[in-house]
């Protein structure tokens, strides 16, 4: 069986504020060297997916420098490997990419060609570590036209932000609600499809041509009583860093705080390919002070750092304080500058004694600030 | 640098680095944290644009082979050149090994000329240092030299070490000492050689057919040429370092951790390139404190770092206190650990309680040659169990369990 990977990566997403005006969401760099995408990613190419296509549209030029030719993912290949899938003018007329069936729509091209049967589809902003293997089997066994991934969400997620399904006891999916104030369930759809690529493409030419460009709203809930619908429930750690920029924080910080999930995400179910930058390994002076936090490659740390996030080649000088934190790559912060609670973009400076403190939501330096 | 190839000398097995290098050769020793000694080498030719390489391979190459691959981390995976491993081979006529550094290039004569170079450089696998060696082609041909040696002056109380170097005004050497007792200058030869190729390759080809000739470039082909021929000395000012000895190795890689380095790895003009695996950033945590050190990616520090170069995947338990240590990559320290002067190779688990490099140096009863000052060595993938200690200037093998609460005295060893 041969499966297509697409990864959906062109959606524009408000809540990010700040953190998304010169990248796509998919591209947000997490948890001190990834960028959120490799996660999705990485989970195909260990699951054997070697053809793997990444739609984009919104801000796309970091994504794909970090993509590239696919190296890191092995995906740098003669048969298969990555393709970048963009809008792009045609004879017929030119359109952006008007939703997400929409977007599969226009590149049809890329779905009948190929020896493919099958298409997985996920999303670039979510952050878990599966082998979509076992989803499989579970799509054959039920015998299965779709399957959806869905998790039994716990209370630190607020769920009337997700979309939910009903299941039957067999996990057929009878309703999906998306984002209703008073959800039927606690079951939330995880945005991964599994799917047989002709009825895809069956399921494509029937809605969008008529003007439906939602892949979940107009394709798959109205054709939930004719579609053998099933729901595989996947129950690791999981997170959408797209809702906000709390919960962009706050999935970082857990990241720092339970070694569980550092496990989880890092060292189960195959690795976290991401782009390499050949930095040194991390130095500490004598002056540093590092507690509870996650340092990568290439830094200098000469300050005191806690319950924080730094990136590769962030240098952190003599007596400056970092506490509750994101320090994305190569940023600088100098002599006795406090920051905390604070998301800094890259490239940033913070100048000696400087203060720099967020409330109840981190405040947000942007991309080559100096403050 | 494309009529350039580089040739880099990765057979020599370094006896003087002991157990570290009995399953291993010395260019693929771990170095830095995250780097292996041939690394600085690769990355130097890349540095310098030469794109073409020859890695002369002899002494246990496997880890060596698997680390350099096709060369994707050194972007060596090209079209026409790249990197290529060159290990003994037999003929028809006969099977031989490399006999010397010389007969090693003589038997890759064939290698060489499908490239067709003017210059070969003649390189070491086993030296830290970073060098232009494109600034060091153009000095030989800009001197019209038919070899060019690279020098570098060193103090005269360490002269007796090396190969020492007599020179003219022109820097054209006029005299050689191979470590002499009374060394005649201070300018010692790193071992780094330009070579002319239609003349060397002459000259491989003559030592080659001379019986008595141990076919070593130091020993018998420079001071061959230097009477009839234009030999110059290139003078190099940087860091250099040969880490060829268990000590100058442990005090070469802790010499990263100084407030100010001698060596630059930091340095975004001449990055170090290597093959490392994909791990997620170092974690220290609540319980943990890193003063003065080196850490890696992918290290989980829950104790107490000071002085130290702890390289890729390294787990350290609560309470345990590492200092003045090289650990390389994914060794795994248990809990209430004390690890001091000692270099822990790749692998290699120590569990709870364990004591190392505890008390007074006392000398070797395993090899007084090679250990013979307070470092404590411990081999690859072994094992200690719970609460071992061990003094001083102890060894200990590779692939070794040490049964639980052994007590190995200074100067020790457990084969």
């Amino acid at each position: 069986m041969k499966v297509l990977g697409l990864i959906l990566a062109g959606g524009k997403s408000d809540a990010l504020g700040k953190l998304v005006f010169k990248r796509a969401s998919a591209a947000l760099p997490v948890f001190g060297k990834y960028r959120a995408i490799d996660f999705t990613l990485s989970n195909m190419v260990n699951s054997g997916i070697y053809k793997v296509g990444v739609l984009t549209q919104y801000n796309p030029r970091s994504l794909m420098d970090h993509l590239g030719s696919g190296k890191e993912w092995d995906l740098d290949r003669k048969h298969g490997g990555l393709y970048i899938l963009q809008p792009y003018l045609g004879m017929t007329g030119e359109y952006w990419y008007r939703g997400t069936a929409d977007a599969l729509f226009q590149n049809t091209t890329m779905l009948r060609r190929g020896d493919e049967d099958y298409v997985l589809i996920g999303s670039g902003d979510h952050i878990y570590k599966v082998l979509y293997n076992d989803m499989f089997s579970y799509h054959f066994a039920k015998g299965a036209d779709v399957t959806l991934m869905v998790k039994e969400l716990d209370e630190t997620y607020d769920v009337k932000d997700y979309g939910v399904v009903v299941t039957e006891a067999d996990g057929r999916i009878k309703e999906i609600h998306e984002k209703v104030q008073n959800p039927p369930s606690r079951k939330a759809f995880l945005g991964v499809y599994f799917i047989n690529k002709y009825l895809l493409l069956d399921l494509l030419y029937d809605t969008v041509p008529a003007g439906k460009y939602d892949l979940l709203l107009d394709v798959i809930i109205p054709n939930l009583d004719k579609l053998r619908v099933y729901a595989y429930e996947f129950n690791g750690y999981w997170r959408n860093i797209k809702k906000g920029i709390n919960e962009y924080y706050k999935t970082n910080m857990e990241v720092v705080n339970n070694r569980k999930i550092r496990e989880e995400l890092f060292l189960k179910h195959g690795k976290v390919y991401t782009k390499l930058k050949d930095y040194p390994p991390a130095k500490y002076t004598g002056t540093a002070r590092v507690s509870n936090s996650m340092i990568a490659d290439g830094c200098i740390i000469s300050g005191a750092v806690r319950n924080s996030v730094i990136f590769r080649g962030v240098v952190v000088r003599a007596g400056a304080r970092v506490e509750n934190s994101i320090i994305m790559q190569d940023s600088v912060i100098e002599e006795g500058a406090v920051v905390r609670n604070a998301i800094i973009d890259k490239n940033c400076v913070v100048r000696a004694e400087q203060v720099l403190v967020g409330d109840f939501e981190p405040v947000v330096l942007e991309k080559w600030m100096v403050i | 640098m494309k009529n350039v190839i580089g040739l880099i000398l990765a057979g020599g097995q370094g006896t003087r680095l002991g157990v570290l290098t009995e399953k291993i050769p010395k260019p693929a020793v771990q170095f830095g944290g995250k780097y292996r000694i041939i690394d600085f080498t690769l990355s130097n030719c890349v540095n310098s644009g030469i794109y073409r390489i020859g890695v002369l391979t002899q002494y246990r190459p496997h880890l060596l082979n698997k680390h350099i691959g096709i060369g994707k981390p050194w972007d060596l995976d090209r079209k026409g050149g790249g990197v290529t491993i060159l290990q003994p081979y037999s003929t028809l006529t006969e099977s031989v090994w490399y006999k010397g550094t010389a007969d090693a290039v003589y038997q890759n004569i064939e290698f060489i000329e499908e490239y067709d170079p003017e210059y070969i450089v003649v390189l070491s696998g086993d030296h830290i240092y970073s060098m232009d060696y494109s600034e060091f082609v153009y000095y030989h041909i800009s001197k019209g030299a038919l070899a060019t040696i690279a020098c570098m002056e060193v103090p005269l109380s360490e002269a007796h070490r090396f190969g020492i170097m007599i020179t003219d005004i022109d820097n054209k050497i006029i005299d050689f000492q191979e470590k002499p007792r009374e060394p005649k200058s201070n300018l010692a030869s790193l071992g780094i050689y330009v070579f002319t190729w239609e003349f060397i390759k002459q000259v491989l080809i003559d030592d080659a057919k001379d019986e008595k000739s141990d076919h070593d470039f130091g020993k018998n082909v420079i001071p061959k040429i230097l009477s009839t021929e234009k030999v110059y000395a290139y003078p190099f000012e940087g860091y250099w370092q040969d880490v060829g000895t268990i000590q100058s190795y442990w005090e070469t890689n802790l010499e990263l951790v100084r407030p100010i380095p001698p060596f630059n790895l930091h340095d975004p003009n001449w990055r170090i390139y290597t093959r490392s695996e994909e791990m997620q950033p170092a974690y220290v945590s609540e319980s943990g404190e890193v003063r003065n050190s080196i850490i890696s990616e992918g290290c989980e520090i829950y104790g107490y770092v000071e002085n130290s170069v702890i390289s890729q995947g390294v787990l350290i338990g609560e309470g345990s206190v590492i200092k003045n240590s090289v650990i390389m990559t994914k060794v795994e320290i248990g809990s209430n650990v004390i690890i001091e002067d000692s270099i822990i190779a790749e692998n290699t688990i120590i569990k709870d309680g364990c004591k190392i490099g505890v008390g007074k140096f006392a000398e070797s009863k395993y090899d007084k040659k090679v250990y013979n000052s307070d470092i404590t060595v411990i081999g690859m993938d072994s094992i200690l169990e719970e609460n071992c200690s061990l003094g001083k200037n102890v060894v200990v093998g590779n692939d070794r369990i040490v049964p639980k609460a052994t007590q190995i005295e200074s100067g020790g060893f457990f084969m």
